[in-house]
């Protein structure tokens, strides 16, 4: 190669490695700015601010889903199988909230460490399949008690 | 081989070759499209959760791994540009700029669409999400500067280090759902290991990813015509080849 085009090449070489080093620490550094939401185990151990609205991920405890009988109240609690919070909403859910499925919520922390929403969003998960390959897999995985959407 | 890499950098050699591609791949790529769009829109089984909302995956997916694909395009163009001073290169890189933005767009835009009924919100700022909003910049970014310049050979070096500069954000894109907690769930297809989505659904997938990398190639090779031909308007060998066909 010739000694010029040779040099250039090191140097677009280096100019990739340094700016992805550059931009790979400075993602490193912001990295809990940049996850969405915490993990319950974070909210009990009091990693989460209480004086400011975050947002909570995990999933919703099986048979944990109360509705109030007179309006759109809803508490359920949401769980990493290590620790679990108490989310109180009141609004309309999205279609795939369901027990068992992934939730996003967002709200603040009150003092009995409860997590009061204002806004909750269904996380669904990367698993794709149709309707009777679900009701032939064992119940952790089908729906339970959910119809099938037409 | 080296001498065919030798011959894509002539204009004149290129510009007949891209006809004949073109020629052969357009019909290949709507056959393709054609085909895809029926298997996954009419065939393929609604999701056990979904219904049938998941079907828009068949137009997010393709166009999300090609404008992710096509910015490896543009930036290799670029560092072929900046050490080679190849113009075919500029050509290329100037080329995939639009086709790729159009593809973020698009990936953007049915992910919002899809978003609102499943997860309850059109756009949400977490990492998959955002960096992909960072690719549409990227790309409009390329453009936007080598319209800046009257100098066409700067506006290529000064695109061509914001390309191989931006590059970083391709990994950190496609990583971003495992590196960080988002609301955007993990890749379905796995390249190792069994895929999370089921067969009767991952084959019309993967046929609409190879279309949309063939309408990739049409389109990156018609917009290189179209700046061949604004580029040599006035040379012999273009009216001729023009005159011939």
């Amino acid at each position: 190669m010739h000694p010029v085009r040779k040099q250039r090449l090191i140097l677009v070489s280096l100019m990739v490695v340094l700016s992805s080093a550059a931009i790979g620490l400075v993602a490193f550094a912001l990295r809990d700015n940049i996850n969405l939401f915490y993990p319950p185990a974070d909210v009990v151990a009091g990693k989460a601010p209480t004086d400011r609205s975050i947002r909570l991920g995990g999933m919703v405890v099986e048979g944990s889903i109360e509705r109030s009988e007179t309006d759109l109240d809803t508490t359920f609690w949401v769980t990493d199988y290590e620790a679990s919070v108490l989310v109180r909403y009141s609004g309309i859910l999205p279609d795939l909230f369901a027990e068992g499925e992934g939730v996003v919520a967002e709200g603040t922390l009150d003092e009995t460490g409860m997590l009061v929403a204002t806004q909750v969003l269904a996380k669904h998960d990367e698993n794709y399949m149709p309707p009777e390959v679900a009701a032939a897999l064992d119940g952790k995985t089908a729906p339970q008690g959910r119809p099938v959407l037409p | 081989m080296w001498t065919f890499i030798h011959k894509l950098g002539s204009p004149p050699w290129f510009f007949r070759f891209s006809g004949t591609l073109v020629r052969w791949l357009l019909p290949i790529t709507v056959i393709l499209l054609l085909v895809g769009s029926i298997w996954g829109l009419l065939v393929a089984p609604p999701d056990f959760r979904q219904g049938n909302s998941y079907r828009i995956i068949y137009i997010h997916v393709p166009a999300a791994v090609v404008a992710l694909a096509g910015y490896y395009v543009m930036a290799f163009a670029g560092a072929v540009s900046l050490i080679w001073r190849i113009k075919m290169a500029d050509v290329t890189m100037r080329a995939a700029a639009p086709v790729g933005a159009v593809l973020t767009a698009i990936a953007l835009v049915t992910g919002a669409i899809w978003g609102k009924p499943t997860w309850g919100t059109w756009w949400v700022w977490d990492a998959r999400i955002t960096s992909m909003l960072i690719l549409l910049f990227l790309y409009l970014g390329v453009v936007a500067l080598f319209e800046a310049y009257e100098n066409k050979t700067a506006a290529a070096r000064a695109c061509a280090v914001l390309s191989l500069v931006g590059m970083v954000n391709i990994p950190i894109i496609y990583k971003s759902v495992d590196w960080w907690y988002s609301l955007h769930q993990p890749a379905s297809i796995k390249f190792t290991g069994e895929s999370a989505i089921d067969s009767s659904m991952l084959y019309p997938l993967l046929l609409m990813i190879v279309a949309f990398y063939c309408l990739f190639v049409v389109t990156l090779l018609l917009n290189m015509r179209a700046e061949l031909v604004w580029s040599y308007r006035e040379s012999g060998w273009l009216r001729q080849l023009v005159g011939d066909s």
